[in-house]
This record gives C-alpha cells, structure tokens and sequence, in this order.
C-alpha cells in the first residue's frame, strides 16, 4: 500500500526544475522564440524596428490572452459563449479612461501594471453578466452571452460620456508613469509588455485548469449531474469560472487599448467575439495551448494574408468550416492525435496513406482559390481598377478557359481526396486503435 | 430503539401529470442497515432513490436524512449532507482519467470547495486517498486511462467508487450488478460489502441472489406502494410478495 501512495503523489506531483524543464520545453522555446522576434526583422542599415511585424506580434500576444481566455469557458467548462469580447472591450474602456487620467495627473498608476485596471473590469463585468449568464448552460448560455453582447454594443453608440460614441475614446499611452523609467513610445516597448503579460496569463490560467475549481469546470462539462451528486453546485462552478475567464479577457483589453490608443465599439462587438471562438476552435479547444495556434495563426492570416489576398476572410471562414466538420478538435487535436502514434513508433505506417490524400487535397485548395480569385478579381477587384497576376502575368479574367482550368482542379482534386478518404480513415482507425488504448485522459 | 432512523421517508408521493407513480411510501431505515428495495419493473423504484436524492421533487410528503428534511432540497445539498448516490445508467466524468474521476468525488468532502489556490497535485492525502481507493476498487494499474473507454465493469465499479468516494453515511445504489454477469456480479457485490461497511445502504436491483444475499432487510414496492418490508426470509415466504412479484418470475 505504501507503495501505491508514494507512486499516486510521485507520478503526479513531480516538480522539480529538471521535470518542469522536460514538461514545457516547448513553452520555453516559444517565449524565447518571442522575445527574439523583433530582432529577427530589425533594420539594421536604418536602425530600427519593421512597425508592420512590432504591431503584428503585439496584437498575436494579446489575442493569445483573449483566446486562451475564452477557452476557459469553451474548452474547460463547455460553455459557448457569443459575447466574450465584452470583457475585453469593456477592459479596454476602463483602461483607456485610466490612461487618460494618469495621463493628465488625476490619477497615478504605472503602465506596467495598468493591465490590472482592465484585469479588475474584466472581472467586475463578468461577475454581473456571468451571474445571469451561468445560471444556464449549452444553447441558453449561448443565447444570454449573445443578447450581452448586443446589449452592450447597443450601448456603446448610446451612452457618449464614457464609450464616447461611434469616434470611440483616445488617449495617449505615454503617460510618463513607469515603474521602469520607460516611455512607452516606441511599440517595441509595449510588445514587451504584451509579451510579458501573455506569460504571466497564461501560466496562471494553467495552473488555473490544476486546482479543484478547474478540474470540476472539467468535470461539470462531462457531466454536470453527477458533479451535483459529489457535492458541487454546477451553476457556482460555472459562475466563478466565467468570472475567472473574464478578469482575463479585461486584461487583454487593456493591452489593446495601451497598443492602439484608441478603444471603439469593435471592441464589444460580435465580430470580436465571432472572432475569438474561430481563433480558439481553429487552435483547438480541447488541449490549453489550443487556443494559442489559433490566435497566432489567426492573426497571422488576417493581417498578412489580408495584404496578399482580399478575399483572405474567405479562406478564414472556409478554413474554420473545414476544421469544425473534419478535425473538430482543431490543430492542436491533430497534434495530439498523432503525438501517441509518433511515440509508438508507428509514423510509417500513416506515410503511404498521407501521401495518397494529400496531394488530392493541395490540388482541390489551388482549384478552389484560383476560383475565388477569379470571381473576387472579376467583381470587386475590376470596379476597383485592379489587375490579377499569376507570376507577374496580367490575367484576363474574361476568358472561358481561365475559369475552367481551377474549375476543373477543384472538381478533380475533391473526387481524387474524396476516393481516397475511405482508405485513409481505416488506416488511421487501425493505427490509432493500437496506441490509443493507452492513451492517458486528461 | 428510538433512534433516528438514517432515511425516514413519510407519506411520500410523486406524480408526473395525471399518472401517480409513487403513492404513498412510508419507510424507515435504521443506521447501518443494508436495505433492498425489490419491485417488478415499473414499480418505481428508481422514482423513489430520483426523489431521496433530490434529483426529483416530492408532490407530496416528507424524506428525513437523520432527522433533517431533505425533500425538495438540490442534489448538491443533500449530498454535502451526507447522502450519495449512483445511477443504473453509469455516470461519469468521461473525458477524464480514472485517477480525476475519483479525485473529483473527494474534493468537496475534503473541503477543498471551489477553491483556486491548491495546486490538485501538491495535496499528498487528498492524492493518497485517491490512490487508496482506487486500489481497492482494482482500477489502480487503469488509472490514466480515460473513463470513458474503460470496460463496462469497470466503469460500474468506478461509479461505485465515485459514490463512496466522498464518505457519505447514507449510500444509495441503484442497481449496481445490472448487465454484469454472474462472476462479474458477485465480484461486485464483494467490492459493496467492502466499502459501505458501517454505512446505511439503501439498493435498488433486479438480481434477487444479489439482494438477498446483502440484505439486512427488503422492502417491496408494487404499483408505487410498499407492500411488504422486513428481514429477507419473511419477504421471500410473505404470499402476498410471492403473488405480485416473485410467483410470476419464479415459476
């Protein structure tokens, strides 16, 4: 018996350096990856820093915040949330205000730790709205976060003295208040800040999902009525979880509104929302880092994709869809899937079926865009006077054959993937058959 | 033999619309008994442990959990006063590990609430009783496996362990063997015995070996009233018992 007891605490509850190190290398590697970054794009002939790539990861950083955020309700507690973007907007206000405040000496707060300020407002705002929200779950907590969300968008052009109407509210984050001596002119400055936060939120919304309230948010998702029937009132699990969620959320509005100077009504509104649970269902709801993916990816997609391709929302919206109906745990459910068949040694036998679906595959998404830029490049793009190109080529978009061609890779390379989707299952099924007997749950 | 009883159900009723399910059950169960409650299906029996552990509301009458009135209360507060239950449809936490399952079924009565500052597996006796107990459930070498795709014995043993797991005195079982075979339900009626030892067992089940073999005591409800209670030997000879229930199944 004493040996049982001394391998329940040991094989769980080892936290040493040497194990944390063997744990979250890839955590490591990530942030150490992050800080570098800048660097990696520096200028060096002209001294400075590229704004496009600055301004991009600050903004990957605190979506990261956001969507791991709402992934504490999404993933960790079930529950599916069409407002979220309130505590972040409504984080932002607040923050903004104090910014304006310290900015003219009515107040003092040192920007290192304003986040705080939208952390407190977050908070504040999902404890209110949490508390009705929570007293339901699936479609009707779904429904409430919506009618929240446009609630507080309707009062946002509404009520000018604190949202300050459709022109939104501005302040200047050089405040000359820093517990550092820094200005916070320059971004680079500010996306360490955004960087340091992300890491601060994000360990601690780990270590969130390892103590008893997480592990019943957990439990109350699988199955709420036996949580009831060991003691735990689901709805009050719900209630502070959603609470949690949104202190959270209010932080990352604070970054956004220290990064962009300015908070509006997009803020609170349902595209933001609409846009976290893409970032977090396309990252993955069901494993923690899920929801980094998807932010980082997603944010990688809208800002430099959009300068590639206007019809980039579209390919959003497309890869969202595909993801939900084919791999519903998100790119980090693939991963793991795969993870266990990779330890087992067994990669090999899933290279020959990979290997028949996915060029199919490729050759179906080539059809499909070229299709979608023909058609974009043929209404939009001529009102606007625009060229297409295909390797510095102009392209005329009126001729037959030109439509045929990617019609034609779309429809063959769907029939091809379509063919093949039988066998490729089946082989995934046997592989994964075989390791996932021992796979560990969660 | 004043004490209070463990379960004290008066007059009890419960309706669904017109249909009267349950029509007047009066029952007592002394601390420490184990009690089984035999019926023909239909009976409801099931109503009856739905309505003793608050899943159900009462239409009419009074339950006493140790003298308190536990009627119409939520199932979490009945719970947290002493009172567990497991279902004849397994229920579990089935995303989670076997080893989570039953943590979760001790956090509460362990006081650790809905608490954000204890690190789950920084907290030696919370996890040692884990490790205990699922030892003694035999689901300790299973313990990472997701108790969604354990067998189907071992999730009953599991949902056993999940309701023992909190330390209630009162431990309601609603049949606990169903769809086990003869080996696999006297394996279980073994783990039962074990773990409610000291405890007032209240059991639902359709095996008769099974509840007359654990037993102190059997009640018999037909058409949502109790037509006989007593110690196992007279209900199985009472003739009354014999025409509505066991005359029919044993011939």
């Amino acid at each position: 018996m004493t040996d049982i007891v001394a391998q329940g605490n040991g094989n769980t509850a080892s936290y040493s350096v040497r194990a944390a190190l063997r744990r979250y290398w890839p955590a490591i590697a990530v942030i150490a990856f992050a800080i570098m970054l800048p660097w990696l794009f520096y200028d060096w002939s002209k001294g400075r820093h590229s704004g496009f790539v600055v301004s991009l990861i600050s903004q990957m950083g605190l979506m990261t915040i956001f969507a791991l955020s709402f992934n504490m309700q999404m993933g960790q507690a079930g529950l599916l949330s069409f407002g979220h973007a309130v505590f972040l907007g409504l984080g932002g206000y607040v923050t903004i205000h104090a910014l304006n405040a310290v900015g003219d000496g009515s107040f003092w707060l040192p920007m290192e730790i304003m986040p705080l300020v939208g952390g407190i407002s977050g908070l504040t705002f999902a404890t209110f709205f949490g508390y009705m929200a929570t007293k339901q779950t699936g479609t009707a907590y779904a429904m409430i976060t919506l009618g929240f969300g446009e609630l507080v968008s309707a009062a946002a052009v509404m009520f000018n003295g604190f949202f300050g109407g459709e022109g939104g509210v501005t302040a200047n984050r050089m405040v000359k208040a820093s517990l550092l001596g820094l200005t916070y002119g320059p971004a680079i400055e500010v996306y360490y800040l955004i960087l340091v936060w992300t890491v601060i939120s994000a360990v601690l919304m780990l270590l969130l999902t390892q103590v008893p309230l997480g592990r019943m948010a957990n439990a109350c998702r699988d199955n709420s009525e036996r949580a009831q029937f060991v003691g735990y009132d689901p709805r009050m699990v719900r209630f502070y979880q959603c609470a949690i969620s949104g202190f959270f959320a209010g932080i990352a509005g604070a970054l956004y509104a220290i990064d962009y100077e300015i908070v509006t009504y997009d803020a609170v509104g349902a595209v933001l929302s609409a846009n976290v649970l893409l970032m977090t269902f396309i990252g993955g709801v069901g494993v923690f880092w899920g929801p980094v993916v998807g932010a980082v990816l997603i944010t990688l997609l809208q800002s430099w994709m959009s300068l590639i391709s206007n019809a980039w929302l579209i390919y959003v919206a497309f890869l969202f869809v595909v993801m939900v109906i084919y791999a519903p745990g998100g790119i980090a459910g693939l991963i793991m899937a795969h993870l266990p068949i990779w330890r087992a040694g067994r990669v090999a036998a899933l290279t020959v079926p990979y290997l028949r679906i996915v060029p199919p595959v490729l050759v179906g998404i080539v059809g499909f865009v070229g299709l979608v830029e023909l058609t974009y490049s043929a209404s939009i793009g001529r009102g606007q006077g625009k060229v297409l190109a295909l390797f510095n080529h102009a392209i005329d978009t009126g001729s037959f054959l030109l439509w045929v061609a990617p019609a034609m890779l779309l429809v063959c390379g769907a029939a091809v993937a379509a063919s093949q989707r039988p066998a490729f299952v089946a082989a995934w099924a046997a592989v994964s058959d075989e390791t996932r007997a021992k796979e560990p749950g969660r | 033999m004043n004490a209070i009883p463990a379960i004290a159900l008066r007059d009890i009723h419960k309706s669904f619309g017109a249909t009267e399910i349950i029509r007047g059950v009066t029952l007592e169960i002394q601390r420490g008994q184990r009690h089984g409650i035999i019926g023909p299906n239909g009976a409801g029996k099931t109503t009856l442990f739905n309505m003793i552990s608050g899943r159900l509301s009462v239409s009419r009458g009074q339950i006493e959990l140790n003298g308190q009135p536990i009627h119409n209360r939520a199932p979490h507060e009945i719970n947290r006063m002493g009172l567990s239950r497991s279902f004849q449809i397994t229920s579990l936490f089935h995303r989670l590990s076997v080893f989570e399952n039953v943590r979760c079924a001790l956090l509460w009565s362990r006081g650790y609430g809905y608490s954000i500052a204890h690190l789950l597996n920084k907290q030696r006796d919370l996890n040692t009783a884990t490790a205990v107990l699922l030892e003694r459930l035999g689901l300790w070498d299973r313990r990472e496996v997701r108790a969604g795709l354990l067998s189907y014995a071992e999730q009953r043993a599991l949902e056993i362990g999940i309701t023992v797991a909190g330390g209630a005195d009162v431990v309601l079982l609603d049949e606990p063997t169903a769809g086990m075979n003869r080996n696999e339900a006297d394996h279980a009626v073994a783990l039962i015995r074990q773990l409610t030892e000291g405890k007032t067992l209240i059991i639902v089940e359709h095996d008769m070996s099974v509840v007359f073999n654990l037993a102190d005591a059997v009640s018999v409800l037909v058409y949502g009233q109790i037509i006989a209670s007593d110690v196992p030997e007279r209900v199985r000879t009472n003739p009354r018992v014999r025409e509505a229930y066991l005359g029919s199944k044993a011939a």
